[in-house]
């Protein structure tokens, strides 16, 4: 029970991690130019990929420095000559550009290394045992995923509450006309928001692609749970984004070490179902199977019930 | 005399050329449906290049009754409602076989389908070739007589593990670990029985049915595996539910036995690793050291397919086409409902033992491999080092098991 | 007769004869016509939401996979003996829709925008996953089969063959079209224009833009699992993904390519991305990112989409500016088509060589033979397609000149 309870803990976590390294750009593109950027899961893919060829050809470390860099470049770009186009058009037409530009990048990723997931091992520079507990080892890369995702937020936390760039960024993620009112450059600063948080997004890649499987189906597997957690944290807050892909990376990951279903509830209080009927399906669901549904079944309702989300400073 | 002469001339040439022109334009055509694309088309793009292959080999050879076999790609993402619509491309296109494998949510779906055709198309038959799909359904409640089965069931599978099982005593507590479909499920509930019949010390300490090709990461799984202190894990899974299964168990240190349909699968044990060396199982029809020297055939696919990952893992797509090239011989005719008839009891030999295809049900008996992954084997594993060698070996005849089939046949 | 009248005869005279149109009369063909029936219908159903409501939809697959089932179930009811001929299915479908679109609406319909996107996506994602889990529901990965001949006979039809099928469906298509199009003439279509356009001011006017929301979510749902009941009969078996949120993309890019500010534009959308779906998967494995960037052009350059170009080139056709315009596509096109030929080529070959090495290095494209495994290639494409793409870039302004003149000509006259 106990090494359950600890295992869970460790694994929730560094998943929720991985959100939130994942959510933290979607929430700065989301929150500041009111684009919901289903392309941002790509940028992500991409970053997997971008990190093991560059291992293959120099090693490591460069490719934890290159990868990220290079997204942040797809990104500026993607805004600077794709979106900028679109922008007067609403926000129905930003959205449809980002959604056909994830099925793009999706075959440009394809195109250039195949349909098979690719052999994306654990650089052997990392590839160890970090510490033990009840009586496993808990390997260096969770560790290190760990490690990068705290060092982002505090780095996130401290550039905009202490730079004149992270201030103005706040700002304009609560007032966007205003700041351009005042004379800022917001075009400008849309690209350079885009570049960070396709950079976010990529670095999340570089670690994210050995945990899970590198193939081109990356995005489309990641996606909806990361526009999950930026709506249940909040549009404008990044605390916000921390506390909600904590707790679904929590809440997903101990769900399926839960074996209990409405019907072993429903027996423990004495009710009783008849063997049968339709309904009793629907009760007999274990919680283990039932976790893939959970963020989606949080985000509904909390759209339902405070479409603000958990810590937002505003609606869309 | 010299008008004759051009006449014979112009005449024979003319023969000559029909001739000619007959025999290249005669296909027979056959229609692979199998994901070539999404999370299992490593497995498929795989067995894509085992069809090609053996239909070449038969091409060279002549053909089947003067046809070359032509082979119609399509993907169908594991998805029944695409391998549908391929059904009716691959129709209409001309295909006389239907060849498929990846999923016995499929095969269950293209049986029904080809049963409808047939029944409402007359005279323009197909038949089904499932040389993967071991739902023990298809052979037993939901057989018919257009389907041919090339690869042992999940019970006669399980049968085989149970052989081996019988005498180890160092297996105490199992795990059972599947995909939450028919397939997975048809694999727990074997599992269950066969403890019961050979192995009822043995105690089933969990179980386990998880989203088929969605999980990513396996760690909570495995958690849950060792919390259990089960020392044996029987899965079914395949493609990347079975590599990322292995490859969160590594990442764990999980010490325990696993008996596996498709621990040899493509990339699987790349995954696992040295961890698998004693401990990984898996059963099958053939595996590179069943013998102590490569057979020609595998030297041959080599040769052509010399890509890392590139192995002649599906010795039974081998035995089907060696049985489609019997059959056609036996029939002098490439019909299908010809072909289906001379299939139908058909005994051939392999360089692996005797096989047989059943008439009762359709369901080929060729002899079963229980191995366990070793250091100490002549050949490898996409070049890891590793290789599988036998554990037992069940004649064919010894792994048939009881059906309840009962399929109506043309007149 | 009225003008309307006319075209609707018309409409149907047309999808009678369709089937009989040589080159249209294989079995494959046919089955070709019935998919493009089943996607327009569901396309239809989608225009109504996005192009008449203004409401951006991921999940509305949900309602054509439900319909789908609920219709599955009720044929193997049929099949079992129940007396209803097999036409009449889609009527279950669409209860169903209707049904679920009511209890789902009232939840998701009470604000609009980026909110109701983002709840439309989470409850189809929510819904897609929670089916695998009821086998007996949704026959779980094998999903639910039945037979559309085990049912009493209608007008001597057993509706076994691809013909009849299609006839069906084409029935089906062009009832959905006609009340559909009624629909958007009652004092609800109207005001569920006017919520598109700016539904604060509806409130002012005293109307309650949520529940015209909610009407129009509902009748969109309804449509949405007729053609899911059309699904179902012609492919008797459905399956989890008539509710996946690839199929509710499908349906948004047909609906988007087709134009979105047309009511002919969601049919011509249908039938667009169906044949590339069908038919140019055959030609190429690169398809869907044509498919791809096809949408992302009709997004950023033409949001009218392919009926609002039609509608364009139409009205130019009336100016005098036409000569104009012919001259400068005269000059334009033939640059666009090498760098096009260039572009394909580049892909065409990448593809080869990322996905398909077995194949081997030599192939045919636009009839030269190559081999990929040297360098012209690949070079002789890139050349091609920069230099058609510079060569377009330089001719552009005389096409948006010439577009320019019509524009002002059709303004005056307006």
């Amino acid at each position: 029970m106990k090494e359950i309870v600890a295992f869970s803990l460790l694994n929730g976590a560094v998943y929720g991690l991985l959100l939130f390294m994942l959510s933290s750009g979607l929430t700065l593109i989301f929150s500041l130019m009111g684009v919901l950027n289903f392309a941002h899961a790509s940028v992500f893919m991409l970053g997997a990929y971008f990190s093991w060829q560059i291992s293959r050809w120099v090693g490591f470390w460069p490719a934890l420095v290159v990868a990220p860099l290079l997204c942040a470049m797809v990104g500026a770009a993607i805004e600077r000559f794709g979106l900028r186009r679109v922008h007067r058009q609403g926000h129905v037409a930003e959205i449809l550009f980002t959604f056909g530009l994830a099925y793009v990048i999706g075959e440009l990723v394809i195109m250039a290394w195949g349909r098979n997931p690719i052999e994306n091992h654990v650089p052997a520079v990392i590839d160890f045992a970090a510490f033990r507990v009840f009586g496993t080892s808990y390997p260096f890369y969770k560790v290190l995923m760990m490690g990068i995702s705290v060092a982002m937020f505090a780095f996130l936390y401290v550039a905009f509450k202490r730079t004149r760039l992270g201030l103005i960024i706040q700002a304009a993620l609560t007032h966007p006309q205003m700041v351009g009112a005042l004379g800022h450059d917001v075009p400008r600063l849309f690209v350079l928001v885009f570049a960070i948080g396709s950079a976010l997004a990529g670095l999340a890649g570089v670690i994210g692609g050995f945990a899970l499987l590198t193939e081109p189906n990356m995005a489309a597997n990641l996606g909806p749970i990361v526009f999950v957690v930026v709506v249940v944290g909040g549009l404008g807050s990044i605390p916000g984004a921390f506390v909600a892909s904590m707790l679904i990376g929590l809440l997903q990951t101990f769900a399926v070490a839960i074996d209990y279903s409405w019907l072993d509830l429903f027996r423990a209080l004495g009710w009783k179902v008849a063997p049968g009927s339709m309904l009793r399906e629907v009760w007999s669901v274990k919680l283990s199977q039932a976790a893939p549904i959970l963020p989606y079944v949080l985000l509904v309702l909390m759209l339902i019930v405070r479409p603000r989300g958990f810590m937002g400073t505003r609606e869309t | 005399m010299r008008v004759w002469l051009h006449r014979i001339g112009t005449g024979g040439l003319a023969v000559a050329l029909l001739a000619f022109a007959g025999l290249a334009g005669a296909q027979f055509k056959m229609a692979y449906i199998d994901p070539l694309s999404g999370g299992a088309a490593s497995a498929g793009v795989n067995s894509q290049k085992h069809v090609v292959f053996f239909a070449d080999r038969i091409n060279a050879a002549g053909g089947l009754n003067g046809e070359k076999i032509e082979i119609l790609s399509y993907d169908n993402k594991v998805s029944p409602q695409e391998s549908l619509i391929a059904l009716k491309k691959a129709i209409d296109e001309g295909a006389r076989i239907i060849v498929q494998g990846n999923g016995s949510s499929v095969a269950l779906a293209i049986t029904d389908a080809v049963l409808k055709h047939n029944e409402r198309n007359p005279g323009k038959e197909v038949l089904f070739f499932n040389y993967a799909a071991i739902d023990p359904a298809l052979t037993n409640d939901k057989c018919n007589f257009w389907h041919f089965r090339f690869d042992a069931d999940v019970d006669m599978k399980m049968a085989a593990f149970g052989d081996a099982m019988v005498n180890d005593k160092s297996i105490r507590k199992v795990y059972l670990i599947n995909q939450d479909y028919s397939f997975g499920k048809a694999v727990a509930a074997a599992a269950h029985k066969m403890l019961a019949q050979k192995r009822p010390d043995v105690q089933i300490v969990g179980e386990e049915l998880h989203p088929l090709q969605k999980v990513q990461d396996f760690s909570p799984y495995v958690a849950k595996i060792k919390a259990s202190g089960a020392d044996t894990v029987i899965t079914g899974n395949w493609s990347n539910d079975m590599l990322l299964l292995v490859k969160a168990g590594k990442d764990a240190d999980l010490k325990v036995k696993w008996f596996t349909y498709y621990g040899g699968g493509l990339g699987s044990v790349p995954a696992i690793g040295r961890d698998g060396v004693g401990t990984l199982k898996q059963v099958t029809e053939h595996h590179k050291n069943v013998l102590p020297t490569l057979l020609p055939e595998e030297e041959a696919f080599h040769k052509r397919y010399t890509d890392k990952s590139d192995e002649l893992y599906y010795w039974r797509i081998r035995n089907m086409f060696a049985m489609l090239d019997a059959a056609a011989k036996k029939a002098k005719s490439n019909d299908p409902i010809k072909l289906a008839r001379a299939l139908e009891g058909l005994q051939l030999d392999t360089p692996l033992g005797p096989m047989q295809m059943r008439a009762d049900n359709h369901q080929l008996l060729q002899p079963l491999f229980v191995s366990t992954l070793s250091d100490k084997a002549r050949f490898d594993v996409e070049h890891t080092g590793l290789g599988f060698v036998t554990d037992e070996k069940i004649d064919a005849a010894k792994t048939a098991l009881p059906t309840t089939c009962k399929m109506q046949r043309p007149s | 007769m009225r003008a309307s009248s006319r075209i609707w005869l018309a409409a149907a005279v047309m999808l009678a004869l369709l089937p009989w149109v040589p080159g249209l009369q294989s079995d494959s063909a046919r089955s070709l016509l019935t998919q493009m029936g089943i996607a327009s219908v569901f396309a239809l159903s989608y225009n109504l939401l996005l192009g008449q409501t203004g409401l951006l939809s991921f999940g509305h697959a949900l309602y054509f996979g439900l319909g789908g089932y609920a219709s599955i179930h009720f044929l193997r009811a049929i099949n079992a003996g129940l007396p209803i001929p097999t036409p009449f299915v889609p009527l279950a479908g669409a209860a169903a829709g209707l049904a679920f679109g009511v209890v789902f609406g009232a939840l998701t319909t009470r604000r609009g925008g980026t909110v109701f996107a983002l709840i439309s996506l989470g409850l189809g994602e929510w819904v897609y996953a929670s089916t695998l889990m009821l086998p007996s529901f949704s026959g779980g990965e094998s999903g639910i089969t039945a037979s559309r001949t085990k049912a009493p006979h209608w007008l001597g039809l057993d509706f076994g063959s691809q013909l009849q099928v299609y006839y069906v469906t084409a029935f089906w298509l062009l009832a959905s079209a006609v009340l559909l199009h009624a629909f958007m003439r009652t004092p609800v279509g109207r005001l569920a224009n006017a919520v598109r356009d700016n539904a604060e001011r509806v409130e002012f006017i005293g109307y309650n833009p949520q529940r015209v929301r909610f009407i129009v979510f509902s009748v969109s749902a309804a449509f949405a699992g007729l053609a899911g009941g059309l699904h179902a009969i012609n492919y008797e078996i459905v399956a989890a993904e008539a509710l996946s949120a690839t199929r509710s993309g499908a349906v948004l890019l047909m609906v988007y390519i087709g134009g979105v500010h047309h009511f002919v534009g969601a049919i011509l959308g249908a039938i667009a991305i169906t044949w590339l779906q069908v038919s140019l998967s055959d030609y190429t494995t690169a398809w869907l990112l044509y498919l791809g960037l096809l949408f992302m052009g009709i997004v950023a350059f033409v949001p009218g989409g392919l009926a609002g170009l039609a509608m364009m080139h139409l009205a130019a056709l009336r100016t005098h500016a036409l000569p104009a315009i012919a001259r400068s596509y005269l000059v334009a096109l033939p640059f666009a088509l090498v760098a096009s030929i260039g572009a394909v080529t580049l892909i065409e070959i990448a593809y080869r060589r990322a996905t398909q090495p077995e194949a081997g290095t030599l192939m045919k494209l636009f009839w030269i033979p190559m081999d990929t495994a040297k360098p012209w290639p690949w070079i002789g494409a890139a050349l091609l397609a920069a230099a058609g793409a510079f060569a377009l870039y330089r001719a552009w302004p005389r096409v948006a000149s010439a577009w320019a003149e019509a524009g002002e000509e059709m303004h005056a006259r307006a």
